[in-house]
């Protein structure tokens, strides 16, 4: 183990730290429910993917990192089904999201909007 | 036939990543499993464009390599959220339309989606899906439309989506 994957390895895993307290944190700053999700969508998408990264960098070119990638690929399939299922039950049980000041978010309907590009 | 054979390889590959102790009497357990799997796969009639979807394997990679950059800008954008004193968001809910033709290609939009921090689905109907923002921009960008192109793309290329996978409606 040189010393620049070490530094590397260490790179990855403090920059993975950073996203998952800024999950954390913004886990306590958000509002509601659903802005709530966005925050701890950073610990399971960036945050986990550095985590994953870093601990590769440790593996090596060894089945370690080829089942940590495995991991990776079986979170990002997850997790937004996860959430998904998180988000669909609190709509309908009739939660819906707040603006800043507290009054309830209405839906805007864009569905009829042709998409470009 | 094909799918068979995909799932019958994918699962041999699976096995020896995880595995790692390469004697006969582990490769013989192994050989086993994967033919039983694929038989009970068979046999429950699961093996179709949506468990095995080869036809996209190709485009899976442009489009994971553009997600990936995708979820790093947004998590970017997040983060700096959540430090910013002022808390800039301005959470909204947006209905937009699905342009993929079948389920699978809603599906993979959807998670996209919620695997983009900042936007999360809430709730898909037919061909409409509900999406609940951080902020007025970011739900913008996303009825732009490129990422639900790039999916109706994806999911169009190879074959087209056989009649059982159609609307959910």
């Amino acid at each position: 183990m040189g010393v620049v994957l070490d530094g590397l390895s260490w790179a990855l895993l403090l920059a993975g730290s950073f996203f998952v307290i800024t999950g954390g944190v913004g886990l306590l700053r958000f509002p509601d429910v659903y802005s709530r999700m966005h925050a701890a969508g950073m610990t399971d998408t960036l945050g986990a993917a550095l985590f994953i990264a870093g601990l590769a960098v440790q593996g090596g070119f060894t089945l370690i990192t080829v089942k940590l990638l495995m991991i990776l690929l079986f979170i990002f399939f997850t997790s937004p089904t996860a959430t998904y299922a998180l988000a669909n039950a609190v709509w309908s049980s009739g939660v819906r999201p707040k603006r800043r000041d507290g009054t309830a978010c209405e839906a805007i309907d864009r569905s009829d909007e042709p998409s470009k590009s | 036939m094909l799918r068979i054979v995909s799932l019958g390889g994918a699962l041999v590959v699976a096995w020896l990543l995880l595995s790692g102790h390469y004697t006969p009497l582990i490769l013989a357990f192994g050989l086993f499993s994967v033919i039983a799997v694929v038989a009970i796969a068979v046999r429950m009639d699961v093996v179709d464009h949506e468990s095995v979807p080869i036809h996209m394997t190709g485009r899976f990679l442009s489009y994971w390599i553009w997600l990936a950059r995708e979820i790093v800008k947004a998590n970017i954008d997040v983060a700096k959220r959540v430090w910013s004193p002022a808390l800039p968001i301005s959470p909204t809910l947006l209905w937009l339309k699905t342009s993929q033709p079948g389920e699978l290609g809603q599906v993979i939009y959807a998670n996209s989606i919620t695997l983009t921090p900042g936007t999360v689905s809430v709730s898909l109907q037919e061909d409409r899906i509900l999406v609940h923002a951080i902020a007025r921009e970011v739900g913008d960008d996303l009825a732009a439309g490129e990422m639900d192109q790039r999916v109706t793309r994806l999911e169009a290329s190879g074959i087209p989506a056989p009649a059982q996978g159609g609307q959910g409606a």
